[in-house]
């Protein structure tokens, strides 16, 4: 395998993406990424020299709407799924100090 | 002997556009409102829920971009920042980091210095968070989106400012060109403008940056006059005791006057933008350019002159009612009522500025309508009411924004022209006070002064104070 | 009369007629759901009280003339990544336990317009990812034509609903074939339709710049005017297409003479059963003899569409799901402290294996220092393939190929190897990198009785073409009725 996937990688990605992985699932993840990295490695082979990035399939611009009001008062709809809700808020674990 | 160490200072300066729907969704922006009420799908990242552009957002973003001497971007679009927070709905911040809309601009400010370029880096248009309420009994914070998806442009500036006269300058130019635009109120107490300040100190004369740090949570100009003074200190104690100054973002605390870092394990700061599939790019042809160009409204400069040609007004008078656009709102919509240019820019020049001083308000904070000025204008120049009454009246103008015709009525605060009914006062205050009227008699002029309070005083101010003066010079 | 053998045009047509009520048409449904949903698990919703109301309206609105289309009265399944309002919408994940959407997908919304009864939601792989239905968190789906086998993904349920005969059709949605490649398995139809065509609104994204919703039905007349019905212009989906040109059913017509056919090379190499190949190869041949000119060519950078396709997927995925963090809607955790660990562990119990293999290649593909050399280097490919489908297009109305490389394997063969996985999706991720439409349809079936589907993919905005050769091809078959039809 070429791609050595290390724990501090592993750690460092669960951060980013806010996963918390077991001992277990974090060997598995680090054999799994190594193996798919090696494969996507596979596109090294192909020149891409001058080749503009696509992210859009068709050359569609400027879409835009007008700045009109459209939507009314949507709390209740909002909040209709809240897992925790206090006050008309969605309510969390502190964020400060 | 201790070292000179020079200040160096970049903004980026956020300011909330004037729009009235968000900039991915039709919800409204008006500010404050029952939490989570200004929502929908869109801004509240439901699953499945997909942004779609408004216009008007990118017509301002141009406009702030062109009266800024940026170049714009023809070929724009946007990126997603991704971070978990929980003001932030979908954990990505629909921003631009490629292609943003303006670049390479700049403004001229003045200072005791001298005058100077501050370059603009950049303009990107992104959206704004929610808002988090720390709830101190449950230890919680509560969210509530209203704010989320509200138009944002980020102006980058260069590392250009030396000190927190020229940051305060620039926010000032920076500001009366916004909101001459019409793009922004650009109330830093309501957050429509927000200003980080990047900051490194370096030897006096040093080739290389310092290391710089970011500091947010200003929500003032004497916030951020402060924090530039205490991050400066703080970096230049780090640098004496041979220590390192990180590079970190912190998160000023104007009580304290001390800032804090708000690095964590969990923000790793890592975006991975990557360009918005959900979007697409925007094109902005010459045509477009010009026709923003051409519906650019009145700027300062040209306001300035016409003021002085149009209407007369003196030097110093028109620069400053043209120095802040709520006073030339003002001056113009009731100038256009009472046609008394002269008499309006006197008001604003002194009643005005005096009640925003002694209230500790900005001009942005003013409530009252022209037409209740231009009113207190009216009564006091038909000479209806005395200029003692008319500060009285424009007082509660300017407080409660009353009805001026009402309240002198209401109040019987009309001056009384009355000979007959001021003949019976004064003679009441000369019968009251023998002895200013015996001071009088033997010559002493300046009595009669006195007796004409007296009379105005028993007239709780209403009567008309030369009419006074020459019913007592003949009674006497 | 089995209602439900018959197909959703034909059960539509009976209604219309007054030989068959809504509401016996729905029962039907229904009671064909409540004996066979022990074996298949094609569903995970079942809105019965639901579906038997909106019957008596749809009923009514026919009756006095409101409704009037072909579909007006006919009972669908959708997938369940399409909100559908107050109705329990999981995406087949737990994070979405007891999500119930405030809003309708525009899609849906489309249909329910032209009169459908939703009956249900339709298991799916985890957010759509996957190729077997396995990674569901309520259960696999089973193969109708034999249950010791998957149906394929992600639109595994759907597919299998329609095989099983327990809804008249069924919406899937498709970001690497995953409309195609169970409808291939399960002896079904489906099409991916161009990009753009399908609003995406209401759709939880997986990867955003792939996705598209399309149709699963019987036969290419029921995809045709179902795709008619679901299309349009959205205002609400920046992506979306205006198009005049969405009358798919003008294209059902049997005559495919002079119709140039390009068969890619690339396509029958390696990792091709044999069984597939000939019957893929077969089906050319007889749209030959109907008139059509068929010629092999190179297609190029086949293999170089998997990698490519797994770094923008899972990168836009990374983002996409970064929403379900127990803070909005959905699962939270029970317990944890602060923040940070409120998000780890709502994540981490509440999505799947899968799932999160693919949140974090993609988070690793956009990190820092790496953007350029995978995410960059995929969409420089994207291109690459683009072009390479732009130069076939120059000279073929349409291409053909397998939809899979194998017919459906046995349940929990995949899951263990992900990347053999990924390879069963060889044929068909190209087209989403390419935003072409493609629809799969039944070409036979391998010598243990399960089905190979053959795959026609059109240039954009050219369903038309591979409508009508995928028309003209069907009406040399009969359609097969899977044994738990
Ligand atoms: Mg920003
Ligand atoms: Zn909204």
């Amino acid at each position: 395998m070429a791609n050595i996937i290390s724990d501090e990688t592993i750690e460092y990605v669960g951060i980013l993406a806010k996963l918390e992985l077991n001992e277990e699932e974090k060997e598995q993840a680090k054999k799994d990424m190594g193996a798919m990295l090696d494969y996507i490695d596979k596109l090294n082979e192909l020149d891409t020299t001058g080749v503009e990035p696509m992210s859009h399939v068709f050359p569609v611009t400027n879409v835009f709407r007008e700045d009109v009001v459209t939507n009314g008062d949507g709390s209740e709809a909002t909040l209709s799924n809240a897992p925790s809700m206090k006050d008309s808020g969605f309510k969390v674990p502190k964020t400060i100090g | 002997m201790s070292k000179v160490y020079e200040t160096v200072i970049g903004l980026e300066v956020h300011v909330e556009l004037a729009s009235k729907t968000k900039i991915f969704c039709g919800c409204s922006t008006a500010f404050g409102g029952a939490p989570n009420s200004h929502t929908c799908p869109v801004c509240t990242g439901m699953p499945g829920s997909l942004p779609v552009l408004n216009k008007q957002v990118v017509e301002y973003a141009i406009a702030v971009g062109l009266a800024t001497n940026c170049s714009i971007t023809q070929y724009c679009k946007f990126d997603r920042k991704n971070y978990f927070y929980p003001d932030n709905p979908q954990n990505y911040q629909i921003s631009q980091l490629y292609l943003p809309i303006c670049r390479n601009g700049g403004v001229e400010i003045e200072t005791a210095a001298g005058k100077k370029t501050v370059g603009i880096h950049e303009i990107h248009m992104e959206e704004d968070a929610g808002k988090l309420v720390h709830d101190e009994w449950e230890d919680c914070s509560i969210v509530d989106y209203n704010r989320s998806g509200v138009p944002l442009i980020e102006i980058v500036s260069e590392p250009d400012m030396r000190s927190a006269e020229e940051v305060i300058a620039y926010l000032e130019k920076l500001r009366l060109i916004i909101q001459y635009l019409g793009a922004s109120d650009c109330k830093l107490n309501e957050g429509s403008m927000r200003a980080d300040v990047n900051l490194s100190v370096r030897e006096m004369g040093a080739p290389e940056f310092g290391t710089r740090t970011e500091m947010k949570n200003l929500n003032s100009f004497k916030a951020i006059a402060r924090a530039i003074e205490g991050e400066r200190t703080r970096q230049i104690e780090l640098i004496e005791e041979g220590k390192k100054v990180i590079q970190e973002t912190r998160r000023w605390d104007d009580n304290k006057e001390y800032s804090y870092a708000m690095r964590s394990k969990e923000d790793a700061q890592d975006y991975r933008y990557f360009p918005e599939p959900d979007l697409v790019p925007i094109v902005i042809n010459d045509e477009w350019i010009a026709e923003i160009k051409a519906r650019q409204p009145e700027l300062r400069t040209e306001k300035l002159e016409r003021y002085k040609k149009e209407f007369g007004l003196p030097d110093y008078d028109a620069e400053i009612i043209t120095g802040h656009k709520k006073f030339a709102d003002l001056f113009e919509a009731t100038t256009e009522i009472c046609k008394k240019p002269k008499k309006v820019s006197n008001w604003i020049m002194g009643e005005i500025i005096r009640l925003l001083k002694e209230n500790e308000m900005d001009p942005e904070d003013i409530k009252f309508s022209p037409v209740n000025l231009a009113k207190v204008i009216e009564l006091a120049d038909s000479g209806a009411i005395n200029s003692t009454v008319a500060k009285e009246v424009f007082e509660e103008v300017f407080k409660h924004d009353i009805d001026p015709d009402k309240y002198v009525e209401e109040k019987g605060l009309k001056t009384v022209n009355d000979a007959g009914e001021l003949q019976a006062v004064v003679e009441q205050v000369i019968k009251d006070n023998p002895q200013s009227v015996e001071d009088y008699r033997n010559g002493k002029e300046k009595a009669i002064g006195f007796l004409v309070g007296q009379t105005m005083k028993a007239m709780k101010g209403k009567a008309n104070p030369g009419m006074v003066n020459k019913i007592l010079k003949e009674l006497l | 009369m089995r209602l439900m053998s018959l197909t959703a045009v034909e059960l539509g047509k009976k209604i219309k007629a007054k030989e068959v009520t809504v509401t016996e048409a729905v029962t039907a449904a229904l009671d064909a759901i409540e004996a066979k949903e022990k074996k298949v698990n094609s569903f995970v919703t079942v809105d019965r009280e639901g579906a038997l109301k909106r019957a008596e309206e749809v009923q009514k609105m026919i009756d006095d003339g409101t409704l009037t289309g072909p579909l007006a009265g006919v009972p669908v399944a959708i997938k369940d990544n399409m909100c559908t309002k107050d109705l329990l919408t999981t995406c087949s994940s737990k994070i979405l336990y007891n999500f119930k959407p405030t809003y309708t997908a525009e899609a849906v919304e489309n249909l329910e317009k032209a009169g459908a009864v939703i009956i249900g939601k339709t298991n799916m792989d985890e957010f759509a990812m996957g190729s077997t239905t396995e990674t569901s968190a309520y259960g696999a789906t089973k193969n109708p034509w034999n249950e010791a086998h998957v149906p394929g993904g992600s639109s595994g349920g759907s597919c299998a609903a329609v095989a099983a005969e327990e809804c008249s059709y069924a919406l899937g949605s498709d970001t690497g074939g995953s409309i195609r490649q169970p409808s291939s398995f399960c002896g079904v139809t489906g099409i991916k339709p161009t990009y753009g065509t399908v609003s995406r609104y209401g759709l939880i994204a997986y990867g955003s710049s792939l996705d598209q919703i399309g149709p699963i039905a019987k036969d290419v007349t029921d995809c045709a005017t179902i795709l008619e019905a679901i299309a349009s212009y959205d205002k609400k989906d920046s992506t979306s297409i205006a198009r005049d040109d969405l009358k798919f059913t003008d294209a059902l017509v049997d005559d495919v003479k002079g119709l140039k056919i390009g068969i890619p090379r690339d396509y029958f190499g390696e990792g091709l059963d044999p069984e597939v190949k000939e019957a893929v190869l077969n089906a050319a041949k007889v749209l030959e003899e109907k008139g059509a000119v068929v010629e092999e060519f190179d297609l190029s950078l086949v293999e170089y569409a998997i990698p490519a396709y797994y770094v923008i997927a899972c990168a836009e995925a990374s983002s996409n799901l970064a929403r379900f963090d127990g803070v909005k809607y959905g699962y939270r955790a029970k317990e944890y402290e602060g923040l940070h660990n409120m998000y780890k562990k709502t994540r981490s119990e509440g999505f799947g294996t899968e799932v999160k293999r693919r949140i974090m290649l993609g988070s690793f593909v956009l990190s820092s220092g790496y953007y350029d050399a995978y995410y960059l280097k995929a969409l420089r490919t994207k291109a690459l393939i683009k072009k390479a489908f732009d130069e076939a297009f120059a000279k073929y109305d349409v291409i053909l190929g397998p939809a899979a490389p194998t017919t459906a394997p046995k349940l929990g063969e995949s899951l263990s190897d992900p990347i053999k996985m990924y390879l069963g999706d060889i044929y068909t991720i190209s087209v989403n990198l390419a935003g072409l439409p493609g629809i799969s349809l039944p070409c036979g079936k391998d010598s243990n009785g399960l089905p190979i589907g053959l795959q026609l993919i059109g240039d954009c905005f050219k369903e038309k073409k591979i409508i009508r050769a995928a028309y003209a091809f069907e009406q040399t078959r009969e359609y097969e009725h899977s044994p738990l039809a």
